[in-house]
């Protein structure tokens, strides 16, 4: 038995970015705001503080932070040919849980998309044809553009704090920063961090091979800093524990630290911990929803939440899980190619290289999450002619040291032992003296790379797991075997002590080593309900007082991590319900 | 795996034992964070860890395997072995030439000991390995610092020198 509460004007599932922004920007309007977490609130004063945030094991190893995979995963294989098996750990990629989500462990890259992606099938077509685009490729146009989030991107930027160098300010090329990216209205919020010795050794290497490096832009703040909205940043102390930690001195930005604080001042603003959203509710005709269902978690008690409109904040995977398990919309049938609801999984690949120098010290626990050095000389650079590598997409190449911690990382060189005394004095040797280089690109969606729901496992809630259908394809292979040889080039010039060079091989994607969080797709976003499920306002086709926020509305991945276009696309939407559909509650686009 | 030489103490002077001890006796061996749902299937090295049994319970039966194949192959169990036998014994478990009858299968015990070994050499000493902080003091790492804002200029190229602390240094 679920007991019914009182409707409000808005429940926001989860609370990350996406889910933060939206509480902030939708609670000032007064409409009455409830948001829904299924984790706790840890603070900066009472979880991140120092020395016990210090801790590898706990946080990196044990995952603290992170969705608890005894309680709901998901089950994965590679090809529809082969059994899902349930990822009884996670590993591959790694959800944060509680208020924050991901952002309390993230590193803080944050990018500017561009319409390279947006227009991605457009332009692709224009300049190469259309048999350039493999048949399986399901890539389509966005339907939304760069200049129409441009004034996102610049107030995500402020909101979070980001440290980075502008390359295009007003469509004039700037030097030290990217010159492939979009034309800027304004400078980055705070100044690039410091430059650590891999990543400087990269830089010089890079221009000497006519490329253009340039800091990462990343949420760091490289100085104390004070956000549009008056909360306050410390400095980053280049702790060298950034990636899968809180941060103590509050320079990694994130909601926790920023939005959600302010919308927790508002008496219209309500924050309901340890409340797991089972299922999302529709009216008899399908036509609209009418709230949520949530398992109080401290008590197991169910409850059914009305709202007038109901905003979809979780992890990218968990949205597309819930929508799954509300069925709202049509699955998708990779056999037929019809349904949306799952369709463009995307994820990310890339390649390596460790190079090792007996003469250097890169003092590797000495850096954040941000001090990496790369080029995007092959991914919105769009004079990179891809008719010869013959992929579509493309990777940004980068070196730097992030998070290097002795239980995960000990670099040694290929055919090392693995224990007894010449191990102890290789790892001895090279724990300080080794560097990486590595490519990251983002996957293209395939058409059997989706999501739907398992036949056989169930998560602690008695509802199916989300199946996962994953694996690399020829488009992946090419990236990554042109990057292996732009890196390759770059360890010749180096002329390191010894190296492990950048190999590209056709492999299947592997659940257990940690290789990204950006899991993308399975509620993507198009110009019509034909080939979509939101509209470029997030707002979903078939329900309009439903919106899906966040990257699993992404139609492809990039070779830029995500949540820049996610912290974006959070303000573009709420801009839009302020605006737009607060006025006239229905479709925004018909 | 870890000898006592001009680099380190040996692995049990390390506390790298009691580290194991303690992780299979709490949370993590109890399987906390794993899901534990059937049916199991043995599935692809690619899905990663399937079998029914938590951490503790695989230590157990793989122990137990352990030493039945020892004493038939080299007279004794596995602690009374001599240590070219225990080399010898760990490389074929590494290399999947141990077959533990009725399972589980002897690699995916070795990776988790293996893990297990690397965690109680360099976690935090507060777990229990890690002695004196010795293995990070073996490769250089600092610990538990509460900042390296004005390191990154300091020691640019450089050696870094300063002491080395762990949480309980600083509590």
């Amino acid at each position: 038995m679920s007991t019914k509460l009182k409707e409000v004007d808005v429940v926001i599932v989860g609370m990350g970015w996406t889910g933060g922004i939206l509480a902030k920007e939708l609670s000032e309007t007064g409409l009455s705001v409830l948001a829904l977490e299924r984790g706790d609130f840890k603070t900066t004063a009472d979880d991140y503080s120092l020395p016990n945030i210090r801790d590898e094991l706990r946080y990196t190893i044990r995952q603290e932070l992170m969705q608890n995979a005894s309680r709901d995963t998901l089950s994965a294989r590679n090809n529809p040919s082969q059994e899902a098996l349930p990822m009884r750990r996670l590993g591959s990629f790694l959800p944060g849980e509680g208020v924050g989500g991901s952002a309390i462990h993230w590193s803080g890259g944050t990018w500017r998309w561009t319409d390279m992606d947006f227009k991605i099938r457009s332009m692709y077509e224009d300049r190469y044809g259309k048999k350039f685009i493999p048949e399986d490729m399901t890539i389509q146009d966005w339907g939304i553009t760069y200049a129409e989030l441009e004034p996102y991107y610049d107030k995500f930027e402020k909101v979070a704090g980001v440290s980075g160098k502008a390359g295009n300010l007003n469509g004039k090329t700037q030097a030290g920063g990217n010159p492939f990216e979009g034309s800027r209205k304004n400078e980055y919020p705070l100044p690039p961090l410091k430059t650590i010795l891999s990543a400087k050794i990269f830089e010089e290497v890079a221009s000497n091979q006519g490329y253009h490096p340039f800091p990462r832009p990343s949420a760091n703040a490289s100085q104390a800093y004070t956000n549009p909205d008056g909360a306050n940043f410390g400095a980053c102390q280049y702790c060298g524990y950034c990636q899968r930690f809180g941060c103590e001195s509050n320079a990694k930005g994130g909601p926790q630290m920023t939005v959600i604080p302010i919308a927790m001042k508002k008496p219209n603003f309500e924050l309901r911990l340890n409340t797991w959203v089972t299922q999302i509710n529709k009216d008899s005709n399908g036509k609209k929803v009418t709230g949520v269902t949530y398992t109080n978690l401290k008590t197991g008690e169910e409850f059914v939440q009305p709202a007038a409109l109901v905003l979809m904040c979780a992890f990218a995977f968990n949205n597309v899980h819930l929508m799954m398990l509300s069925k709202i919309g049509t699955p998708y049938d990779p056999v037929t190619g019809k349904g949306l609801i799952g369709k463009n999984y995307a994820y990310d690949t890339g390649v390596g290289a460790e190079l090792f120098f007996e003469d250097k010290h890169f003092n590797p626990f000495i850096n954040a999450g941000g001090t990496n050095t790369v080029i995007d000389d092959f991914h919105a650079n769009w004079n990179f002619d891809r008719s010869g590598p013959g992929f579509v997409g493309g990777y940004i190449v980068s070196a730097g040291h992030n998070t290097n911690l002795p239980i995960g990382y000990r670099p040694v060189p290929r055919g090392t032992p693995m224990w007894g005394s010449k191990w102890k004095e290789e790892t001895a040797k090279w724990y300080q003296t080794a560097m990486s280089i590595s490519t990251r690109s983002g996957v293209l969606p395939h058409r059997h790379n989706y999501y739907d729901l398992d036949p056989t496992y169930k998560n602690a809630f008695g509802q199916p797991l989300m199946r996962l259908t994953f694996d690399y394809h020829e488009n992946e292979l090419k990236m990554d075997t042109h990057g292996a040889g732009v890196i390759n080039q770059m360890i010749k010039a180096l002329n390191p002590t010894k190296f492990s060079n950048a190999v590209a091989a056709k492999r299947s994607w592997n659940t257990v080593p940690y290789q990204s969080t950006h899991s993308t797709g399975g509620t993507i976003m198009g110009t019509s309900p034909a080939n979509s499920v939101v509209n470029k306002y997030q707002q979903s086709w078939d329900c309009p007082n439903l919106f899906i926020l966040g990257a699993s509305v992404f139609v492809h991945n990039s070779a830029y991590q995500p949540t820049g276009l996610v912290g974006a696309l959070a303000y573009w939407t709420a801009d839009a319900i302020k605006n737009k559909y607060l006025k006239n509650p229905d479709k925004l686009i018909s | 795996m870890i000898p006592a030489d001009k680099l380190s103490p040996k692995g049990t002077d390390l506390g790298v034992h009691f580290y194991i001890d303690r992780a299979l006796a709490g949370g993590w061996g109890k399987g906390d964070r794993l899901y534990q749902a059937g049916p199991w299937k043995k599935g692809l090295p690619t899905q990663g860890y399937q079998l029914p049994l938590t951490p503790a319970n695989l230590y157990k039966v793989s122990i137990e395997q352990s030493n039945l194949i020892c004493q038939k192959k080299y007279g004794n169990k596995f602690s009374k072995i001599s240590a070219a036998q225990t080399e010898e014994f760990l490389l074929d478990l590494k290399d999947g030439k141990v077959t533990f009858t009725d399972g589980p299968p002897a690699q995916v015990f070795f990776s988790m000991l293996y893990q297990n070994v690397m965690e109680g050499m360099f976690s935090d000493p507060i777990y229990g390995g890690n002695k004196d902080k010795a293995a990070w003091k073996m490769i250089g790492f600092p610990g538990a610092v509460a900042t390296h804002a004005q390191n990154v200029e300091k020691y640019f190229n450089k050696p870094y020198k300063a002491p080395i602390f762990g949480i309980g240094d600083l509590s």
